[in-house]
């Protein structure tokens, strides 16, 4: 299904990319023409983490037929755990110098920490609520969507509505998340300044890492048993019941496994962009995170990661020279890849490998039978 | 009769949707190892009385007693699955984007749990018996084909071969034979004789020949009770079947 | 009893008109010459009581400090500019200002001129400001007052200032320590007979009451609270009901092109948003050409901004939705797709700012009802979602174009069988659905600000309506919509606004795993495709 080839070829673009980059940033003097400035770094990382978003949207929408319209709340809740391990690092060195609380709690005149805080100060407690925090969500999402049988758009709807109800709740000063501005200023990731160009290289590095860890993981999942069980769970589930399947459990599954995947690309991407605030929660970033997928082509793996990066490229490249056209070609995105690009660019690369006589791969067409 | 030799027994099955009665007080006894033929005008209750054995639609009053004392209205579809209840749909409903041999190693009989199929590995057991079944349905060299390229009747068959995967006690065949060549009508009732030899099997059919060809007992179904039982001649005899179904 | 009181005071005032008063007027006039602070305090009060025509002018110079007094116990007003004239009736007088000396106040009689202003203020010539006035007193509950209410209902002709004023007197009435047990009871009365929270907190305040009146008090409290509940429960419905009638129109139309066609339109919110701007450019060319019959520019935007949605919705059918039949979760992102760029194109358009839709003279202001508030645009919105689906209703039932649309909706391949051109009719379907959002934006026009991020702002709503209601047809949709308003509304107050919407959409996730479907599902073989 997803082959040898681009399966190398994918983990080489990805390690190999990252590696060089920071290379050229790291061992190079800053007039080089080798020299890669250091917003390139932090660029890149910010697409590395993307990917591992579009990752976990193309695991439960390419393969399980789910397509999540509020993913990117799994993203930004593993963002918030780290971005609350970066606020407990600045301790005595915020505007308010309060060794205990972060500064807009100071500001909004609180006593002590929440409990909800407590541990916070501990990197591994802290990694281990990147994991934990957006897999409970998404079991206890899924457990109640999966088992009464909400499918198709009306569960792409109650996952909107899901993303929506977190972006009002940390809108709300008394969440006790910041607010309005989120988490920012930080100084200090497990002792290394988090501005500095080296730990920017190391964290770029380290968003590679995962991106392929990720990604084999994902493969893993979508060549074993299981994941045939999950295809034909997208394309027939009421067929599997017959067959003595589950598909409550089979969505399920990969329903919490993608939500920490996103989770841990979040909490890569806050060091890395220094700032975690609840527009990361707006239903709009989540939409688009399922056109990257698209564009790259859905229930492909490798091409939710081109997608991701191409069209986040292609965002930095409008937003800053044609600020005012990049919705139109947001859009046009969003048409043109459903209309015209179905199987999105790998489809392409696909069509054009493809010799005449072999069967078309298993999973590239959008099959019918997601139909609800 | 005895009790044990029961393999199904509808008591009195009632099902209505938004007022119409689908199935109306049907009521329906299946030995263990027998094959019979359902019959009836549309809207019958021919569908309606299969959604209610395997689990998808559940009634509004009445049983579904399975071997000795489970009763189906109770489950869900895959525990009346797990149950060694197996079931071909109406129109043909195989895994489209897989292979004819993913689709039978699905069908399998098996832990059906996501903590199983994660790590499973296909044994020389499993390999040996898919290779066996697309024997039995004839498609040997359709293996490594996607299933949705192949034709009408060969999707039929898959889906019996899958079926036969799944090793059940009882199959229900829903118009198995509906667009079928002659040819292929003839190699299915074979087939179906044959899949009868070890187990159960009820057939929904509107083709009489085929069901003549079957030569077992027919239920003739009538807005949504039994309206005449017995064997192919001794309904087709009967004046109330002839009124309302043969005789159009 | 104290109504005879009254009564009989009025008689004594009114036998006695001219003379009495006068009389009663030097009197306070002669009091405000002592030195003694205690008469100045009661001339205040008896000055104001007195009805002499100057009488505000005169406690005004007080509390000025312009007040000053001859040897002669005359009093003269004295501005800043040096000019004096007689206080008792303001004729010029030449008085050189070494023979005058100011009337000294202190706190008590500062008291006092308060008191007298506010029921100075009793006997204005405009209703409104008695009003004002008598609610003050009310609020002052002080029982200085009480002359000049009495005076002051006794000659009120607007029964609404006179029941205000039979309020402030019973609450002096409840604070002057003399007042008898049979009147306190009587004005315990009059303020549960007013229920609202002033009167509850008056009667909260009560305090050396004897055993029956502080009783009393405490059953007129309960009685209060139990109405001020179902008053705040009237108000919470009619608020839920207009957010609902809102979401009733973003939605009616969603759920037309969800029911009929199977399609999540994503910029169904930017028809809303459309519809919006219909109307500012309707007000725009209206004032610009047609200014005699501006007022009525909401009857000319209505019909344009179903046409121009619709002509839209038609032309989105036609040119993208038609591609994407079979494929709801394409159509989805397609028209999300759709919705980013027309967001931006209003947006290059029309800049991204909010544009000023007027409120017709006849939709602005609100009337009473009770302790009930109810602004004349909402009442509109109302009726005018009430409106619209009754005509969307009877469109489906009694058109042509109606039943093919529902025989469409039941079986395509059937109505395509029949003879029915269904390509024809999903155009259509959209476009109606299309152009009702777009008058739902004319209405919101009138509550919200309009633009380009307007449709986005309901769109989630408007899903969660037709989740809600279920895609069946549109009385789901309006349950559906006036229930979430209603809950919407009636949690606001507990929880907040953001928090409420929160809970809602929680409670509609957990709603939705009891009822998949929704509220109304289709049923039988139809669903089951």
């Amino acid at each position: 299904m997803i082959s040898h080839r681009v399966t190398l070829l994918t983990l080489a673009l990805v390690f190999g990319g990252a590696v060089l980059l920071a290379v050229l940033n790291q061992f190079t003097p800053p007039g080089s023409a080798l020299h890669v400035p250091p917003y390139v770094i932090a660029l890149v990382g910010k697409y590395l983490c993307f990917a591992m978003l579009a990752l976990a949207v193309d695991l439960v929408w390419g393969f399980g037929g789910i397509l999540p319209l509020g993913h990117a709340a799994f993203f930004a809740l593993g963002g918030y755990a780290m971005g609350m391990y970066l606020m407990r690092q600045i301790g005595t060195r915020g505007v308010y110098g309060n060794a205990m609380l972060p500064d807009f709690m100071v500001f909004l005149g609180w006593k002590a920490l929440p409990w909800y805080w407590s541990g916070f100060e501990w990197f591994a407690f802290a990694a281990l609520m990147v994991v934990l925090v957006p897999a409970v969500l998404a079991l206890v999402f899924g457990w109640l969507a999966f088992r009464s049988r909400v499918t198709g758009v009306y569960l792409s709807i109650i996952t909107q509505a899901l993303t929506y109800a977190l972006l009002l709740a940390f809108f709300r000063n008394d969440m006790g998340f910041g607010g309005n501005n989120g988490l920012t200023d930080f100084k200090d990731i497990v002792g290394f300044p988090v501005q500095a160009d080296p730990t920017r290289a190391s964290l770029l590095v380290l968003s590679a890492l995962f991106l392929c860890g990720q990604f084999l993981l994902a493969r893993f999942v979508v060549m074993s048993r299981f994941g045939k069980v999950l295809i034909a769970v997208r394309d027939t589930e009421s067929r599997t019941r017959f067959l003595g399947y589950r598909p409550e459990s089979y969505k399920l599954v990969v329903w919490v496994l993608s939500a920490i995947m996103a989770g841990i690309g979040g909490a890569l991407y806050v060091p890395q962009v220094g700032i975690i605030n609840p527009s990361e929660f707006s239903p709009a970033n989540s939409i688009e995170a399922v056109i990257w997928v698209a564009v790259g082509g859905r229930g492909t793996l490798s091409g939710a990661i081109l997608g991701a990066v191409l069209v986040n490229f292609g965002k930095t490249w409008f937003t800053s020279a044609l600020p005012e056209l990049w919705l139109f070609a947001l859009g046009a995105l969003f048409i043109g890849v459903t209309l015209l690009l179905p199987e999105g660019v790998m489809g392409l690369f696909r069509a054009r490998a493809a010799k005449p006589g072999t069967a078309p791969e298993a999973e590239a067409a959008p099959a019918k039978g997601m139909v609800t | 009769m005895t009790e044990a030799d029961t393999l199904l027994y509808l008591d009195g099955v009632t099902v209505s949707f938004d007022g119409f009665r689908a199935l109306n007080g049907l009521s329906l006894v299946l030995e263990e190892g027998e094959m019979r033929a359902v019959i009836g005008p549309n809207g019958a209750g021919k569908t309606t009385m299969m959604d209610v054995i395997t689990g998808k639609t559940r009634p509004d009053t009445g049983s579904v007693i399975y071997q000795a004392g489970t009763d189906l209205t109770k489950l869900d579809e895959p525990a009346i699955a797990a149950l060694g209840i197996g079931r071909k749909f109406q129109k043909p409903t195989v895994f489209e984007p897989q292979t004819v041999w993913d689709n039978l190693l699905l069908a399998l009989a098996g832990d059906r749990r996501p903590k199983f199929s994660l790590w499973a590995r296909e044994s020389a057991a499993e390999r040996a018996r898919i290779e066996q079944i697309l024997e039995t349905v004839r498609l040997p060299e359709q293996r490594h084909r996607r299933a949705g390229d192949l034709s009408h009747g060969q999707k039929q068959w898959l889906e019996i071969g899958m079926l036969l995967a799944q090793e059940p006690r009882l199959l229900l065949v829903d118009e198995p034979v509906a667009g079928m060549t002659d040819a292929e009508t003839e190699q299915t009732a074979e087939l179906l004789r044959e899949i009868n030899l070890t187990r159960a099997v009820v057939v929904v059919e509107h083709d009489m020949a085929f069901v003549r060809a079957l030569g077992v007992k027919v239920t003739v179904l009538h807005e949504g009770s039994v309206l005449s039982e017995g064997s192919i001649d001794h309904v087709s005899e009967d004046p109330r079947v002839i009124e309302v179904y043969l005789g159009r | 009893m104290f109504r005879w009181l009254a009564l009989a005071l009025l008689a004594v005032l009114w036998l006695a008109p001219g003379p009495g008063r006068a009389q009663l007027a030097d009197e306070a006039l002669t009091a405000l010459t002592s030195t003694s602070f205690n008469s100045i305090r009661e001339g205040v009060e008896a000055l104001a009581a007195s009805g002499h025509p100057r009488a505000q002018s005169i406690i005004l110079a007080l509390q000025a400090g312009k007040l000053f007094l001859r040897g002669d116990k005359v009093l003269f007003i004295k501005d800043e500019d040096g000019s004096v004239i007689e206080a008792a009736t303001g004729a010029a007088a030449d008085v050189p200002a070494s023979a005058l000396k100011p009337v000294r106040v202190n706190n008590a009689v500062r008291g006092a001129i308060d008191a007298a202003l506010g029921a100075l203020r009793l006997f204005a010539p405009d209703a409104a400001a008695r009003l004002q006035a008598a609610e003050a007193v009310f609020r002052s509950r002080d029982p200085a007052a009480l002359p000049a209410l009495q005076r002051a209902m006794a000659s009120e002709p607007d029964a609404k200032v006179k029941r205000r004023m039979e309020q402030a007197h019973a609450t002096a009435l409840l604070f002057l320590p003399e007042a008898k047990e049979s009147d306190r009871l009587a004005a315990v009365m009059t303020l549960r007979a007013r229920g609202d929270i002033e009167a509850r907190s008056t009667l909260g305040n009560l305090t050396g009451q004897t055993q029956a009146v502080a009783e009393a008090a405490a059953t007129a409290i309960t009685a209060i609270d139990r109405n001020l509940q179902l008053w705040s429960l009237l108000q919470s419905v009619f608020y839920g009901l207009s957010l609902g009638s809102v979401l009733l129109l973003a939605a009616a139309g969603l759920a037309i092109t969800f029911g009929v066609m199977g399609v999540i339109n994503m910029a169904h919110g930017e028809m809303v948003m459309i519809g919006a701007y219909v109307t500012f450019v309707t007000q725009q060319a209206m004032k610009a050409y047609l200014p005699g019959i501006y007022q009525a520019n909401l009857l000319f935007a209505i019909p344009l901004a179903f046409i121009v949605a619709g002509l839209i919705g038609i032309a989105i059918e036609r040119t993208l939705i038609r591609w994407l039949y079979g494929r709801p979760l394409e159509t989805l992102l397609a028209t999300w797709g759709l919705s980013l760029v027309l967001q931006q194109a209003v947006r290059s358009l029309f800049g991204a700012s909010n544009r000023d839709v007027d409120t017709p003279a006849w939709m602005s202001g609100a009337t009473e009802l009770g302790s009930l508030t109810l602004t004349w645009n909402r009442m509109y919105i109302i009726l005018f979602a009430f409106l619209v689906l009754a005509a969307l209703m009877a469109a489906l039932r009694y058109t042509s174009l109606g039943l093919r649309m529902r025989a469409v909706t039941q079986n395509r391949q059937m109505a395509a069988a029949m003879g029915i051109r269904t390509p024809w009719i999903d155009a259509l379907t959209f476009g109606l659905g299309s152009g009702v959002a777009g008058m739902a934006g004319v209405a919101l026009s009138q509550i919200d600000n309009v633009s380009p991020n307007l449709g986005q702002n309901y769109i989630i709503d408007s899903f969660m309506v037709v989740v809600f209601g279920g895609v069946g047809n549109l009385w789901g949709t309006t349950l559906g919509a006036l229930t979430l308003g209603i809950v919407n509304k009636f949690l606001e107050p507990v929880a907040g606004a953001v928090l409420g919407k929160i809970v809602v959409l929680i409670l509609l996730i957990l709603f939705i795993q009891r009822r998949p479907r929704g509220m109304f599902p289709l049923k039988g073989r139809a669903a089951e495709t």
